[in-house]
């Protein structure tokens, strides 16, 4: 039987309320957010924190939202809330192709975007959606707010820039008119995590790529990007050719470790693949085709 | 700490430790057995019931979570009319073998059905992926499901 090593529970009022909160119990307290990453590593007594601060109840949190050029995502917008957004989809298919192959229904009914990004694992679908897009998170501190990067969010496996007595409150994604956008992930079962992903953007104008994103996950991509690859195909027309060259330089950044879900090389290759099939999807569909 | 919760219609108040898991809650304070309790890992999907009108597993939810919502539970399916035409499509196509996994099996039926009433055999299989029955009878849930979508409730079913 796995149960939680003892602790306390609180609800926050509000995001201010929270912080407080938090710098009051000091580094043994945690965000509780949809619990689908925290109580499971409570169970393993992996995580043991003394206080637990629940978020359910902010509603300033949640939903989705257009602000100027941005797709904003409230912390504790759920897995199937971004799944069946139609403001999400209108902007980027690999919002619902992430996400369908995120866990299964039962956990995307619970689990939260916010909960995904801080617990930061190094399989997580959306930290590969979230570097492909170059999206932003706002960290919010007693003193005031900050945005950072996805691409610089992450200090390693299960570490962020969110500090003690600091939390995520959003998370960001810049439109782009015209882009097209795929998501490939392959798992040992239905709900597992990722063997490997890849999630891509691809603006194509007037024949050539303008723009683009490639994110992967699970193999050991810094900052779970392929900066080579997008690199590689700006200026250039997205032919079979163009696409295979970049799939192979998003191949060479990654750095899987062979473990239960396969060895190295395997994983390597379909780093390779995944982004070779996403890109050809994506440029397909930012062509209208 | 003192919670309440709202099971199947009725208010249960207990003093519970903060770490206790909902799917405990429902066994061991409310006294009701027929939610599963499986894997432990999020895995099996035996302890999905409702909170707040949505199926979650409840080993990976705090009863002081569910502290002022309403859960339904297996035994709030069955109504004054009768059976919820999911229970009577799982008896109809034998829809379970040991029934370890069927309270939960259900409970999502009865969610997908209450968003989705005619799935394809598709939005089923997709519906019950994070549940797991180990005597692998899926063909008969699946056409359980089915039954109950062709029969949603009528006098009829609930004679």
């Amino acid at each position: 039987m796995q149960t939680p090593a003892p602790t306390d529970y609180v609800r926050a009022t509000s995001v201010a309320n929270a912080i407080a909160l938090l710098e009051e119990h000091g580094e043994e307290a945690r965000i509780l957010a949809g619990g689908h990453s925290l109580l499971p590593m409570m169970k393993l007594r992996i995580a043991r924190p003394e206080m637990l601060i629940d978020i359910n109840d902010l509603d300033e949190l949640r939903g989705i939202r257009v602000e100027g050029d941005e797709l904003v995502l409230g912390a504790m917008v759920t897995h199937r809330e971004v799944l069946e957004s139609p403001i999400l989809s209108e902007h980027y298919a690999v919002f619902r192709e992430a996400e369908k192959v995120i866990a299964d229904p039962l956990v995307r009914n619970r689990g939260t975007v916010g909960g995904s990004m801080c617990q930061a694992d190094p399989s997580e679908d959306l930290s590969a959606l979230g570097a492909a897009l170059r999206g932003t998170v706002v960290i919010q501190n007693s003193s005031g707010s900050r945005t950072v990067p996805l691409r610089e969010f992450h200090e390693g496996p299960y570490e962020t820039k969110v500090g003690p007595a600091e939390m995520l409150t959003e998370v960001r994604f810049p439109i782009r008119p015209g882009a097209g956008s795929a998501y490939e992930k392959v798992e040992r079962r239905v709900g597992d995590w990722a063997v490997c992903s890849a999630g891509v953007f691809v603006t194509v104008k007037d024949g050539v790529v303008a723009d683009c994103g490639i994110g992967l996950t699970a193999v050991g991509a810094e900052h779970f990007c392929a900066p080579d690859a997008e690199a590689f195909l700006i200026g250039k027309a997205p032919t079979e050719e163009n696409l295979r060259a970049a799939a192979k330089l998003a191949g060479d950044a990654s750095d899987p470790s062979s473990d239960q879900r396969g060895p190295a090389d395997y994983k390597k290759h379909l780093a390779e693949e995944l982004t070779f099939r996403a890109l050809t999807r994506a440029a397909a569909a930012s062509q209208g085709a | 700490m003192q919670v309440t919760i709202n099971v199947n219609g009725e208010p249960i108040t207990r003093d519970v430790e903060p770490r206790k898991l909902l799917v405990h809650f429902i066994r061991e304070d409310a006294e009701l057995r027929g939610t599963h309790w499986g894997c432990d890992t999020s895995n099996c999907g035996a302890c999905t019931l409702w909170v707040d009108g949505e199926a979650v597993k409840s080993c990976t939810v705090l009863a002081a979570q569910a502290d002022g919502h309403d859960v339904r539970t297996v035994e709030g399916m069955e109504t004054e009319a009768g059976l919820d035409p999911v229970q009577q499509g799982f008896i109809e196509c034998h829809g379970l073998q040991c029934g370890f996994c069927t309270p939960g099996m259900m409970m999502t039926a009865r969610w997908l059905l209450d968003h989705n009433p005619h799935p394809s055999e598709e939005e089923i299989r997709e519906a019950i992926s994070g549940q797991i029955c180990r005597c692998t009878g899926y063909k008969n849930i699946v056409e359980a499901i089915q039954w109950a979508a062709d029969h949603p409730a009528t006098s009829e079913v609930n004679a």
